[in-house]
């Protein structure tokens, strides 16, 4: 299955589009304060167009009206930019969002009316959006489900791939731990009836989708601080710009308001501030596009953080079911005779591992015989005997765990041969799981079923170890398999023969040593543990409780998820500071550009700083400001992709990212601001 | 090699040598464990029971600062009060007069914040009385109120989780028995057997070799240059400080005064590696001041060895720049001791830093806008942590984890905190400048005892960088001037004065405040993913953080006054 299938190119025309006009609408004052930092740059804006205006009532110290004006344009520029940087980052979000939403427009809902017109339970047709929550709706083959909801009756197979991208139906019945139907995907076969669990309006995806629009956006804690450290920063350099006139004036050195204007946005930091929020509802973005809803952006937040992942073994680490590996016939026994033995008995079988008996047994060139029917009795499996196996012409053919079978050949008045009883140990602990067959209380011998191994798991376990975050399998195997299984796939710990509150357990016990804990569960029982990691992360086919429990729901039901979902996390805070220090690391250049510019008829020595050999005092201070303006549209595709991760330790992490966005923005605004003063030097000139 | 430059670092050496050693034993002393100084503590018990104090009761870091801002204010009424009456004290051979009400609230609120901004001469401004009585005792209390202040910062990361900084009452008392009173001792003992007057003597006449009478003033003055020293007050017996002869008499002296100067800011730094048993991260922090520390050195010691070009271009052979230095210590000495007085917000000089070659000027300015570099007695590695925090959480982002520091996580209300220090200092030191300057631009004829027009000596460049130096001085608690400003007047008086006040304890308030919030917090174990505060990459990034966030603040400030002077000369 392909996880970025949704993956749009950055600036679709159609999303462009919608930016644009959006970030024409975002210059209201009122939704910008919410951003200090370009709040700030605003106030520069207006101030550049009363300077115009004043310019053009005659007033003649304050340089020319196309040098004030151009400034006033950039600045309004810079704020567009970063408007639109944020308007993009919606833009994106909402189209994910709505993609998903469109699966479950207007369809016909069957609804079960406890009192109809006519009847009792009278199914009425309507229009799915008249459902309600606690409504209760039939479902039958062919119908598309109206709603998302929890099957109360009844049993189905669907195809979920408008939601999952999977193309194999997946069944869902009521009761267990796969009783959630969302709304778009198709029943296949049987009839099930449905009962509302949302609102309309109120579904995941709908609250998703309000918080990445902005109405329901909340800034999180990490994002709180940064903007008050950002806040600092321009503080300062409202104390700088303020103080300059006094010191100015001390040096008898006229300063134009263009002038103080343009330095003082020039210093603030706004790359990271017209990026930050953008950068946030990108992160959110992104989970979406691996197919995970987060409920709240401090979930994508909390997940860079994340210590301790709880994995589930099946599925995750291992590939499903166990499989039949092998075949050990007792000693005495012919090969063949007890493979076929082996077959026989679990032709019935149809739990996964007996068929994966019935494949290994075809693999070996055993067939399974034409019998007639007749003749042939299958033993199911209870609980009682916990053996299952065929009685075909007087041979009871019996298969089922080591104690089982011994007990039926010691009241058979047989022995247990030493030799498989060896065996047995061994399969046991490799981590395998014996099943022994026996023929009229003889033992025939041992089928060895293993758990297969998912390939890659154990890199990306490695992977994970480098990032500092300890993986935790949570099997209901016993220790000694837990144990060999843990080790060949390379997780940190296990939890055998896990119970749901070994879960919940081991979560607050990690998180009492100060540790942050993720889990991904689908069941009912799952739901406090959900409720209590850091990050809870649903499967979708789950149960509403799970959902309701967890910070963020899997659409793939995808196990693994949780590690994309800690990269994600990671690449949001890193962002965030490498972009910070990018944009503060600029501000040294930009002093290199207007310091000497403003003292250059008063303090000529002071020509000495122009170390870019910029043209005219004009042409340093536009120069700085176009500089400042354009970072942020250049700076858009790494906000919303995200800066890439690399899981390299964080020293290594540190001296990387400090190198890249410390010493480059340190150097890259030399080259920029010289640039664009060649350049605008040929329009003055 | 050069002897002077020798001179120099055999300096640097012995003051590294000894302070590692004091390191340990200073965080010895505060973890409780046996010292060879334990013979004090009949003494210590004596002053808790008289004053009541319990010393095994901890306290919050809300009851830390409560008793530390207490008992400074009875400090400050106690030397107020002393100073108004000095004239009718004992102790007074010299017949000096009482001083003025605002000269004594100004000389009061400077000492009580471990400054030295001296608007007086020790010689006829203060009785013998009240240089010791009041100068000499803060000069150890003030000391002590920093370092006590520190072991609480240490406290609050030596638990994993805790509510505890320790007690205040303790910590001032063992500062000062264990650690400042010790070591003056062997100061002044030094400095007595070289020829610093330690006795209760009134005036001395000599006849010069003129035939002229001079009267010259003694008194009981080793103890106090010793103190002067260790307890980064700076604030001199005369009024010359310690370019004069009896203050400092020879290059040995010198050499004692100078180690003196930072032993025990560098001692602290290794304090605090063997108190939370974390050598690593204090050899990083060390490294990151010595670095910066050596960088500073280098550069003052190459401008001062060279020379005034305006000198050079008449043709006269020079031996570095003389200009307000002593021949006895040399341009070289000099250069380190006005490096090392400005790092750490001590104050005291060997020579007028009025008369530094322009970079070096620059330089020193930069040194005190930082106030980090060591710093003052416990207070320099108070501000340090500021610098940390911001350096924490922008490198915590960039290893892609929410910051965090030690095992606690730093949020909002923590950066919040530290952003209000780091806005205070260029708050205070660019607005006072800039006050200033308006003043002297547009008010020149104000009708004030000196006026706006009249306080500079040097106008243009130099002129600003007096006024920049006096506020930056301010700020820093260092208490040393750009002489050539006339300074005792109510402008100077009353800003600096209150910047001084707000400098001292804010700075303070702040890192105790963001260590009681971030110890309250739940450890966070470290694991691959955390980001090393003891890797040299991270000191790294710290040093970009001190350098930026200082060049960001002050590089306009700066460009005008010394750098223009730099280019002009």
């Amino acid at each position: 299955m392909s996880k970025h299938k949704r993956a749009s190119k950055l600036f679709e025309s159609s999303l462009v589009r919608e930016a644009l006009k959006q970030s024409v609408s975002k210059l209201n004052p009122r939704k910008m304060v919410h951003n200090p930092v370009m709040f700030t740059v605003e106030i520069g804006t207006f101030i550049m167009a009363a300077v115009c205006i004043w310019i053009m009532a005659g007033e003649k110290s304050q340089g020319s009206l196309g040098y004030n004006f151009a400034i006033f344009i950039i600045l309004l520029l810079t704020l567009l930019f970063a408007n639109f940087a944020e308007a993009l980052a919606e833009a994106r979000g909402k189209a994910q969002a709505q993609s998903l939403r469109k699966t479950r427009e207007e369809t016909h809902a069957k609804l079960i009316q406890p009192v109809g017109e006519i009847f009792v339970n009278e199914v009425k047709v309507v229009p799915s959006s008249k459902l309600r929550k606690n409504d209760v709706f039939l479902c039958e083959s062919g119908d598309i489900i109206p709603m998302d909801g929890e099957i109360i009756e009844g049993i189905a197979t669907i195809d979920e791939s408008a939601i999952t991208g999977e193309s194999a139906p997946v069944i869902r019945e009521s009761g267990g731990d796969k009783s959630s139907v969302t709304g778009g995907t198709k029943v296949l076969s049987d009839k099930i009836k449905v009962r509302v669990t949302t609102e309309p309006g109120e579904s995941f995806l709908d609250k998703m989708i309000a918080l990445v629009e902005g109405a329901s956006r909340q800034k999180t804690p990490n994002e709180i601080a940064l903007t008050i450290l950002l806040a600092t920063f321009t503080l300062i350099f409202i104390i700088v710009c303020v103080t300059l006139k006094p010191f100015a004036d001390y040096a008898n050195t006229p300063i134009t308001i263009a002038a103080f204007v343009s330095l003082f946005v020039c210093l603030i930091p706004t790359t990271i501030g017209g990026l930050l929020s953008a950068i946030g509802i990108a992160g959110m973005d992104r989970a979406l596009r691996a197919n995970v809803i987060t409920k709240s952006g401090k979930a994508v937040e909390t997940a860079g953080d994340l210590d301790t992942l709880l994995l589930d073994k099946t599925g995750t680490i291992t590939i499903g079911n166990r499989k039949a590996t092998n075949f050990w016939p007792a000693t005495g026994v012919d090969a063949n005779v007890f493979i076929e033995a082996c077959v026989l008995a679990s032709l019935a079988d149809e739990t996964p591992e007996g068929k994966s008996i019935v494949e290994l047994g075809q693999v070996k060139g055993i067939k399974a015989p034409v019998m007639k029917k007749e003749a042939v009795t299958y033993v199911q499996f209870t609980a009682e005997t916990r053996s299952s196996g065929i009685d075909l012409d007087g041979q009871k053919i019996r298969k089922g765990a080591y104690d089982a079978i011994r007990n039926i050949v010691i009241r058979g008045g047989k022995n247990f041969p030493p030799a498989t009883e060896e065996r047995v140990n061994l399969i046991s602990s490799n981590g395998g799981t014996p099943l022994v067959v026996s023929q009229n209380d003889q033992v025939l011998g041992v089928i060895e079923l293993q758990d297969i191994i998912k390939p890659g798991i154990h890199e990306r376990f490695e992977r994970l170890r480098k990032m500092g975050v300890k993986t935790v399998m949570v099997t209901g195997d016993n220790r000694l398999t837990a144990k060999y299984i843990a080790e060949k796939a390379g997780v940190d710990d296990f939890i055998a023969e896990a119970r749901p509150e070994d879960k919940m357990n081991y979560i607050r016990h990690e998180q009492q040593n100060g540790k942050l804990v993720a889990m991904m569960g689908d069941g009912t029982n799952d739901a406090p543990a959900l409720a209590q990691a850091d990050v809870g992360v649903a499967m979708n086919s789950g149960t509403q409780a799970a959902k309701e429990a967890g910070n963020m729901v899997d659409l793939d039901n995808d196990p693994t998820k949780l590690i994309e979902v800690v990269e994600i996390g990671k690449q949001l805070l890193m962002t965030r500071g490498t972009l910070t220090t990018f944009s503060i690391a600029n501000d040294v250049a930009k002093y290199f550009a207007i310091v000497p510019a403003l003292f250059i008829a008063s303090i000529p020595s002071l020509q000495a700083l122009n170390v870019m050999n910029l043209h005219s005092p004009e042409s340093a201070i536009l120069s700085a400001v176009v500089f400042n303006a354009i970072i942020i549209p250049l700076l858009i595709p790494l906000a919303l992709k995200g800066v890439s991760y690399k899981p390299i330790g964080a020293k290594a992490l540190l001296r990387r990212n400090l190198f890249i966005y410390g010493l480059g923005g340190i150097i890259i605004p030399f080259f920029g601001i010289k640039l664009i003063d060649l350049i605008v030097t040929m329009f003055i000139a | 090699m050069n002897t002077e430059i020798l001179g120099v670092l055999v300096t640097l050496l012995l003051c590294f040598l000894l302070a590692y050693p004091l390191g340990k034993y200073i965080a010895n002393v505060f973890l409780g464990k046996p010292t060879f100084t334990d013979f004090m503590l009949p003494l210590e018990r004596f002053i808790y029971r008289v004053s009541g104090i319990d010393p095994k009761k901890g306290m919050d870091w809300k009851q830390f600062l409560k008793a530390m801002l207490t008992i400074n204010m009875l400090w400050f009424v106690y030397a107020f009060l002393l100073l108004c009456f000095q004239g009718s004290l004992p102790l007074n051979p010299d017949g000096n007069a009482n001083q003025s009400p605002d000269l004594a609230f100004n000389t009061a609120i400077s000492f009580l914040v471990n400054c030295n901004l001296q608007h007086y001469s020790g010689e006829s401004g203060l009785s013998y009385f009240t240089q010791l009585f009041v100068i000499t005792f803060l000069q150890f209390v003030t000391a002590a109120t920093g370092i006590a202040c520190l072991v609480a910062l240490f406290n609050g990361f030596k638990e994993k989780t805790t509510n505890n900084l320790g007690n205040f009452w303790v910590y001032l008392v063992q500062s000062t028995t264990r650690i400042l009173l010790p070591l003056s001792i062997v100061v002044a003992v030094i400095l007595a057997f070289n020829g610093t007057p330690a006795s209760f003597d009134g005036k001395d006449s000599i006849l010069t070799l003129q035939g002229d009478s001079v009267q010259v003033s003694r008194g009981p003055a080793a103890g106090m240059i010793a103190i002067k020293q260790l307890g980064t007050n700076g604030g001199g017996w005369f009024g010359v400080n310690s370019a004069h002869p009896l203050e400092n008499p020879n290059y040995l002296t010198n050499i004692v005064e100078i180690i003196s100067i930072v032993v025990i800011p560098i001692a602290l730094v290794f304090s605090l590696g063997f108190y939370l048993q974390r050598r690593k991260l204090a050899r990083v922090i060390f490294a990151v001041m010595t670095v910066m520390f050596i960088a500073f050195c280098t550069i003052n010691i190459y401008y001062e060895m060279k020379g005034n070009p305006a000198i050079d271009k008449m043709g006269i052979a020079q031996n570095g720049s003389m200009e307000g230095k002593e021949v006895r210590l040399g341009a070289a000495a000099t250069a380190l001791w006005s490096v090392a007085t400005t790092s750490t917000s001590n104050g005291s000089v060997n020579g007028m830093h009025d008369s530094l070659t322009p970079m070096s000027g620059a330089v020193i300015i930069l040194d005190m806008m930082i106030n980090a570099l060591y710093g003052g007695v416990g207070v320099g590695l108070l501000n340090y942590f500021i610098f940390l925090m911001i350096a924490v959480f922008i490198s915590g982002l960039m290893v892609g984890r929410t910051p965090e520091f030690l095992g606690h996580k730093v949020e909002a209300r923590e950066v919040k905190i530290t952003a209000l220090v780091t806005l205070l200092s260029a708050f205070l030191i660019k607005g006072g400048t800039a006050l200033a300057a308006y003043f002297y631009a547009h008010h020149p004829e104000m009708a004030w005892a000196v006026q706006p027009g009249n306080w500079l000596n040097n106008p243009s460049y130099h002129g600003f960088t007096e006024m920049l130096y006096e506020f930056t001085s301010a700020n820093a608690n260092n208490g040393s001037g750009f002489e050539g400003l006339a300074d005792n007047n109510i402008f100077w008086n009353v800003s600096t004065g209150i910047v001084l006040i707000l400098a001292r304890y804010l700075p303070i308030i702040g890192p105790i405040a963001i260590v009681g919030l971030l110890a309250k917090k739940k450890y966070v174990p470290d694991s691959a993913g955390t980001l090393e505060v003891d890797s040299y990459t991270f000191g790294l990034m710290t040093i970009a953080v001190i350098i930026i966030i200082n060049a960001l603040s002050y590089f306009p400030a700066l460009a005008l006054g010394p750098i223009a002077e730099f280019f002009n000369q």
